[in-house]
This record gives structure tokens, C-alpha cells and sequence, in this order.
């Protein structure tokens, strides 16, 4: 009897436990994640929803929307072509010191992003390496846009590598061979057999580089001399905003980027659900 | 490998493209950096060091990085524990939502914070009676950084919990140990190398941030500046030597830190193969 009522009480103590875990994982995630998410909105909205689009219906909202779909669409194709060129190098072929060019692929999610400004402001800028010489030759890459893209090529630059990497190396390549064996030249081979077994994995790695590329503050910040209507992304052109106290103003482009997150994550979890076997590196013997 | 080499075509290529890009965008400005940080010398850097407000925000910026990320490694280790071995409604989205932080531009994040945890937000109106004020503090700062780096501890540490053998956890359960026994001893152990690994990469970011931190800092000198926004200072006031010297300083405090993170990693994993 007394054994029955001890498993009974186990069973019992284990739900209330597995409760309050839950408990706390959601209260967490919606203190932390969701409200955060809310108040952009909320705040947006808070004067009513002609002032809402009253803020965005202004040229220097168009002018920042229009230069950071331009700064993405020149930085997230670069991404690709380095990231697809680094996996092929690193996935399909040894060669000295692979682990250290691994790392150094990785290294810039180690440097702060105001620092990926600054390197640029250095090389380019007035008192920089190359600037007497740009500057005599009437090319302008700071406070311009070139230097947006650069700063955002620099933060983007392992997002699409990273992912192709493990999956690559986990795919092997034996198909790759068999093309070749059986007579395909490289770019057939390539557009026909490695992009299709890729391409999901590619994907996911755009969608991730192009919410950075758009996101981004601090590198692009340093770079771009907030000229407004010239150099000002929608991430700043939400801080110049928010620095006059403009706050629905700030909120109503915040709002444009936050529904901007909202579609990358929903894709990005569409692609996991739908083809997780194709993203993840899934070795034999697990991880 | 040499025969691999012959049959796959294109690695000159690939590799050329991948050098000459590193080479140019990461490594060439890098050492710009280092070369302008050198024109102030090593008397100039040590005087730089012993600026009490360069070592306060340099301080706050490890000190908060550290805090935040300790914060994460128990909240995203919670996190990744109740998507992988519970069933519940809206697991789903919640799994889906944790990727918000890498998602959400960091200057959306940080007026959206700031809104909150002001002391008319809806966070911080209720804070405020409790006599605790997040917005414009250290705590703010904290809170920003938690944020920023939440994923990273999930995102890690999920796939290893996912494809832990059960069969220890149920023979140390047979053998009589309580559950919380269990999970100290046999699945701690398992995972703590993905739990350093997380914590690495939400401390790097959490160092280096700089959107979402500086709308909720309130950036009083001494007080609630931190590093990366120092740069910033300096460079606006065409101090671009002590900029510079000041970006040194900070990558290498984060290598060094990574580095003995990896180490740290690396004899845990070992610990981890072979349990007690």
C-alpha cells in the first residue's frame, strides 16, 4: 500500500515540478522577448493610427527605407558568393591551416560592431590610410554609402558561411564526384548537384545575414555621418528620430523593422519545420 | 585527400576568393587598427588604461557582459530543457520566438526596452513601486545584454539535450538517485561543454554591444558608459589614435577571454566523455 502511495506521490511531485518549469520558461520568454515586442507597436499606435502613418509617410522615411533595402540588396549577395566560395574551400578540400581560416571566418561575431565602423573610418576616413589618396581622386566611401555596405559586409560576413560549413562537410561528397566522373564541368556540377542539396541551408543563412544587414546599428552608425535623407539606414534614421524625442516617429519605422523580424522568423522556422533534414548537419552518431 | 583533390574542381578558386575577401574586409582594416592604436605608443596606451573612465567602461562593459551572460547560460539552459523534454501547447511558437534577439534590429530593441523599463513604461512603472529602477542604470544595461545574447545558450545547448542518451539518466534513476541528484550529476556534466560554448558566444556579443545598450544606459560617464560607446566619443572628438588603441584593448580583452573560454571548454568535454 504504502509503496503505491510513494510512486503515486513521485508522479504527482514530478508534474507539479515539470508545471513550474514551464511556468518559468514562458514567463521568462514573454517578459524578456514578447513585451519588448509588444511595446514597439503599442508605442508606434499610441497617438492613433493616422499619426502612425503620418510618420512614415515622409520623404525621409522613404529616403532610409530605400537606402537599406539598397545597402542589403549590394551586401547579402556578396554574403552568398563568400559564403557558397569558404564552404566549398573548407567542406570539399584540406589544406594548411583550414582551422585557422575557419576561425578567422568566425571572427567577426567577436568584434564589437562599433569597432567593424571604426576599421573602415581608419582605412577610409579623412585621417585614414587610403584617405588623402581618395580624397585627391574625388571618391568619397565615408559618411557615404560605400561605407555603409562595407560596414555591413563586415558583421554579415560569416552568416551564410556558417551555415553551409557543417552541412557540406556532413553531406560529403561523393555525388559531387559522380558528376564529375560521369563527365559534368565544374559549374554544371555545382548548379546541379551541390546547389540543390544546399539550398535550403542557403537560404536560411540569407534570411538570417539580410535581418542583420537591414538591423544593423552600431558599424553603420560609426560609417555613415547621419547625413539625413543621404546616409541615414532605417535603424538610425529611428535613433535621430528618438534622439528629437520624436518617439511615435521612432516607433512607427521601429515598427516596419519589427514586422521585418516577425517575417524572418516565421520563414525561418517555416524552412525548419518543413525541411529540418535538410539544414541541420546531421552526422552519424549524432553530435 | 590528393585524389579527392583531383576529381572536385575549383579550389583555387574558392579559396582565392575566400582569402582575397578576407583579406580585405577583415584583415587589412584590422590591422589599420592595430597600426593607428600603435601611433600613440605604449606610454599613451598605458596612460589610456589608467584613465579611471576608460577602466570604469571597460569594467562595466566586461563586468555587465559577464553578469548577463552567467543570466543566460540559467535561463536559456531552462529554456532549452522544457522545449526539448516537455509537450505543452504553443511549444512551437515559443521555440520560434526564441530567435527574436538575432531577428530584431538592436536599436528596435533598445527603444523598445528603454519604453518598457522607463519609469512610466509598463515595466517600470511596477519596478518603480518596488523602489527598483532598471531604465538608465547598470541594471538597464544588464537587461539589454540578456536580451542581445539570450539565443545563443538555447540554440547550443538544445540540439545536445535533444540527442542525450536517456539510458544513464534512467540508470542512475533505478540506481535511487532523486532527480535533482540526476541532473547534477549525470546531465550537468553532459552539458556543460555546449553550455561554455553558449555562454562564449552570448558574453562576445553582450561585450561588444552597442545598439540596444546605449537608448536604455542613461551613458553617464564613470557610471553607465560603456566601452564601445567610448570609442564612439572619441572618435566624434577626432581622438582616432585613442579610438583606436581603446578597439585594441577591447578585442584583445575578448580573444583572450574566448580563448581561455575554448580552453576551459575543451577539459570540460573531456570531463564529459569520461563521467566519475
Amino acid at each position: 500500500m504504502s509503496a503505491t502511495t510513494g510512486l503515486r506521490d513521485g508522479a504527482w511531485s514530478r508534474r507539479v515540478a515539470r508545471m513550474a518549469l514551464v511556468l518559468a520558461a514562458v514567463a521568462f520568454l514573454v517578459l524578456f522577448l514578447v513585451l519588448p515586442l509588444c511595446a514597439v507597436f503599442a508605442e508606434a499606435l499610441r497617438k492613433g493610427l493616422h499619426a502612425y502613418l503620418a510618420a512614415i509617410d515622409q520623404s525621409d522615411a522613404f529616403a532610409a527605407i530605400r537606402l537599406t533595402l539598397l545597402v542589403a540588396a549590394i551586401a547579402v549577395p556578396m554574403n552568398i558568393v563568400f559564403g557558397v566560395a569558404a564552404a566549398w574551400a573548407v567542406a570539399r578540400f584540406e589544406f594548411p591551416g583550414k582551422a585557422l581560416l575557419g576561425a578567422l571566418i568566425d571572427l567577426p561575431f567577436s568584434v564589437s560592431p562599433v569597432i567593424a565602423g571604426l576599421v573602415y573610418v581608419l582605412l577610409f576616413g579623412a585621417q585614414g590610410w587610403f584617405g588623402p589618396w581618395l580624397e585627391a581622386h574625388g571618391v568619397r566611401l565615408i559618411f557615404a554609402v560605400p561605407g555603409l555596405v562595407l560596414a555591413t559586409m563586415f558583421v554579415t560576413l560569416p552568416f551564410v558561411a556558417r551555415e553551409l560549413i557543417p552541412l557540406m562537410q556532413a553531406q560529403g561528397s561523393e555525388e559531387e564526384e559522380a558528376a564529375r566522373v560521369l563527365g559534368a564541368n565544374g559549374w554544371q556540377m555545382f548548379f546541379r548537384v551541390t546547389l540543390p542539396k544546399i539550398r535550403w541551408a542557403l537560404l536560411y543563412g540569407v534570411l538570417l545575414c539580410n535581418a542583420r544587414a537591414m538591423g544593423e546599428f552600431g558599424a553603420v552608425s560609426v560609417v555613415s555621418g547621419h547625413i539625413r535623407g543621404l546616409t541615414t539606414t532605417m535603424p538610425l534614421e529611428i535613433e535621430m528620430r528618438y534622439n528629437e524625442y520624436d518617439y511615435v516617429g521612432a516607433f512607427a519605422v521601429a515598427s516596419l523593422l519589427a514586422l521585418l523580424a516577425l517575417l524572418t522568423l516565421a520563414a525561418k522556422s517555416a524552412l525548419e519545420w518543413r525541411y529540418g533534414d535538410e539544414l541541420a548537419a546531421h552526422a552519424p552518431g549524432g553530435h | 585527400m590528393a585524389g579527392r583533390r583531383r576529381v572536385l574542381p575549383g579550389f583555387g578558386l574558392a579559396l582565392g576568393y575566400t582569402l582575397a575577401c578576407l583579406g580585405l574586409l577583415v584583415l587589412l582594416p584590422l590591422a589599420a587598427l592595430v597600426w593607428k592604436a600603435s601611433g600613440i605608443g605604449m606610454a599613451g596606451l598605458l596612460h589610456l588604461l589608467a584613465t579611471p573612465r576608460t577602466q570604469a567602461a571597460l569594467r562595466l562593459s566586461f563586468g555587465a557582459a559577464f553578469i548577463a551572460a552567467l543570466a543566460n547560460a540559467a535561463f536559456g539552459l531552462l529554456v532549452a530543457w522544457v522545449l526539448v523534454r516537455y509537450r505543452f501547447p504553443g511549444r512551437r511558437l515559443l521555440d520560434a520566438l526564441v530567435d527574436l534577439p538575432f531577428a530584431l534590429p538592436t536599436a528596435v530593441a533598445g527603444i523598445a526596452l528603454t519604453a518598457l523599463y522607463a519609469p512610466n513604461g509598463w515595466l517600470g512603472q511596477t519596478l518603480a513601486t518596488f523602489g527598483l529602477r532598471v531604465a538608465y542604470t547598470r541594471l538597464g544595461i544588464g537587461v539589454a545584454m540578456v536580451f542581445v545574447g539570450f539565443p545563443f545558450v538555447v540554440r547550443t545547448v538544445q540540439p545536445v539535450l535533444a540527442a542525450l542518451d536517456r539510458d544513464m539518466e534512467e540508470a542512475a534513476e533505478s540506481l535511487g538517485a532523486r532527480r535533482a541528484q540526476t541532473f547534477v550529476r549525470v546531465i550537468l556534466p553532459m552539458l556543460a561543454p555546449a553550455l561554455l560554448t553558449g555562454f562564449a558566444l552570448a558574453l562576445a556579443r553582450a561585450v561588444g554591444e552597442y545598439g540596444s545598450v546605449i537608448f536604455i544606459a542613461g551613458n553617464i560617464p564613470m557610471r553607465s558608459e560603456i566601452a564601445p560607446l567610448l570609442i564612439v566619443q572619441k572618435l566624434e572628438a577626432f581622438d582616432y589614435a585613442g579610438a583606436a588603441a581603446l578597439g585594441v584593448v577591447m578585442l584583445g580583452f575578448s580573444l583572450l577571454l574566448l580563448l581561455a573560454l575554448s580552453l576551459l571548454q575543451r577539459r570540460s568535454r573531456r570531463w564529459a566523455e569520461q563521467p566519475a
